[in-house]
């Protein structure tokens, strides 16, 4: 099995504070993998730092190949990165959000992929005119995922989509980045604060700690380490 | 009754005129967040352009046109790339003075090409009128509407239409964002330097024929787009053209019914304008208060 994502000893800075203190580790083609920790161990600087939106040292692989370079080249490489805060255009309308996320493309088939979006998200359909803005908390938490998937990426990468939202919403949107993974073999990395639900997701997960990884294994095994459980799950 | 209505048509000329260069200005606001003071000495260089080509080059009107509007566009992208860009990332009263610095520089060397020699520009349009309802309206003025108004449409299809278009929308309202889903932000943003310096250079073209060339001829002409892209609403584009025509109308309306406001009183109106707008209405007419639920 071979990586499709690997970070060795990756650190980054923001001024004065130190947010990555040597990060390693793997994303395996096909896999859901989780970074969990406290506010401020670094799981999103991790994800920042995949692609290309701090400043960061260390060696990044992507299919093998080192990943460098400005946001614009990692998208383009097939990461797509939805950001911390349901990344989406407010001031644009839902469609014209799923346009822009398949930028990159240069194939035609983008009106095909909003139908398989709305699928996915059933109502994309009789909303697509609607200012992305003016959608719920949860909808604009799935328009950033479907827009990610616009581009056809190869691995996808999630900040705390729970973040702000309702329990039930959350396991729709934790249901189809499952399906995603188990129909369409998509690779995720996905950054979460809920630690259940993330574990209940992800086939391994990544426990960061002021910059560093703390603990990491298979999400069943992490389950049972007594640590984890008592900070971040909590029985 | 029949005056009325050709005060309103030449005023929709000069409004189409305002709405142009008041575009101009909307389209840098919302990417860089700032006025670009030097978009009527931008204008007034594409003027130039054309009268050097048309009058020292003996090119037919039209070719010279179409020529003037490359090269504006070419030199928009490259103020962006060449000054712009390096300031860009600190604060916008950088980019503000840096507007400034290029106004000054732009009317210099417009003084150092061509002198400071007033020249007069001949119309692309014939000057006879044409009756329309017992209404003689000159063509003068219903060729600069034409081309002001298909202009904005032009415009208005490529933004609404075209995944450059699209692109360059998201990086004026989210560029950070726009990276993300691979957008070269630098490159839209020079774009728009770029599209706003063809919109400068037909305001140019189609002013110089009812007035004189020479390297202040916009300068009024920015202050009217000023108060239409205020009266309209910074952000709109939209705006800045529904702006652009009330504005055009109303002043001449205005100069022609109002005895005391003459031709002397028309900028201080245009002044007067931006000064009620920000007052009762600072988002204007159609700017909008961004809709947000979190």
């Amino acid at each position: 099995m071979s990586a499709l994502l690997e970070l060795r000893d990756v650190e980054a800075r923001y001024g004065p504070v130190q947010a990555l203190r040597g990060i390693s580790l793997e994303v395996p083609e096909g896999q859901i993998v989780a970074v969990l920790g406290a506010n401020g161990a670094g799981k999103t600087t991790t994800l920042r730092a995949v692609s290309g939106t701090v400043r960061r040292t260390g060696e990044i692989l992507f299919a093998g190949r080192p990943l460098r370079g400005s946001p614009e080249g990692v998208a383009k490489a097939g990461i797509a990165h939805v950001p911390e805060g349901r990344g989406t255009f407010t001031e644009l309308s839902v469609l014209e959000n799923l346009r822009l996320g398949a930028y990159t493309r240069r194939d035609r088939d983008v009106r095909g992929d909003i139908e398989r979006m709305a699928e996915h998200f059933p109502w994309i359909q009789e909303r697509g005119d609607q200012q992305a803005g003016t959608l719920s908390g949860g909808e604009q938490q799935m328009l950033a995922l479907a827009r990610a998937l616009m581009g056809r990426p190869r691995l996808l990468m999630l900040d705390e989509p729970s973040l702000g939202l309702a329990p039930m919403i959350v396991r729709e949107i934790f249901r189809i980045v499952r399906e995603l993974n188990e129909k369409e073999g998509l690779t995720v990395l996905v950054v979460e604060q809920d630690a259940r639900i993330a574990l209940d997701t992800a086939g391994t997960a990544y426990v960061l700690e002021v910059g560093k990884v703390a603990v990491s294994g298979s999400s069943a095994s992490l389950r049972e380490d007594d640590a984890v459980r008592r900070s971040y799950l909590g029985y | 009754m029949t005056e009325f209505f050709q005060q309103v048509v030449s005023g929709l000329a000069s409004g189409g005129v305002y709405g142009s260069l008041a575009l101009a200005l909307v389209l840098i606001h919302r990417a860089t967040g700032v006025i670009n003071f030097a978009q009527g000495e931008m204008a007034a260089f594409s003027t130039y352009i054309v009268w050097t080509l048309t009058t020292n080059h003996g090119w037919s009107y039209w070719p010279a046109f179409a020529a003037t509007l490359v090269v504006s566009f070419a030199g928009g992208v490259g103020i962006h790339q060449v000054v712009i860009r390096p300031v860009e990332r600190g604060s916008q009263i950088r980019v503000v003075i840096v507007t400034i610095g290029l106004l000054l520089l732009i009317n210099g060397s417009m003084t150092w090409i061509w002198s400071g020699e007033v020249r007069s520009v001949k119309s692309p349009f014939p000057t006879r009128t044409v009756d329309i309802g017992g209404v003689a309206i000159s063509l003068q003025d219903i060729g600069t509407i034409a081309v002001s108004l298909g202009t904005v449409i032009l415009l208005w299809l490529f933004f609404r239409f075209t995944k450059v278009g699209l692109a360059m929308r998201a990086s004026a309202v989210n560029p950070a964002e726009a990276r993300l889903v691979g957008v070269r932000v630098a490159w839209m943003l020079g774009l728009g330097w770029g599209l706003a310096a063809v919109l400068g250079a037909i305001a140019g073209m189609l002013t110089a024929p009812s007035v004189f060339l020479d390297p202040t001829m916009m300068q009024a002409i920015l202050i009217y787009a000023f108060a239409a892209a205020v009266l309209g609403g910074i952000d709109s584009p939209i705006g800045a053209v529904v702006g652009g025509l009330l504005l055009g109308v109303g002043l001449n309306l205005i100069g022609a019914y109002v005895d005391f406001v003459g031709a002397d009183l028309r900028l201080p109106a245009a002044l007067l304008v931006i000064l009620v707008v920000l007052l009762l209405k600072p988002a204007g007419i159609f700017g909008k208060q961004h809709v947000r639920k979190v």
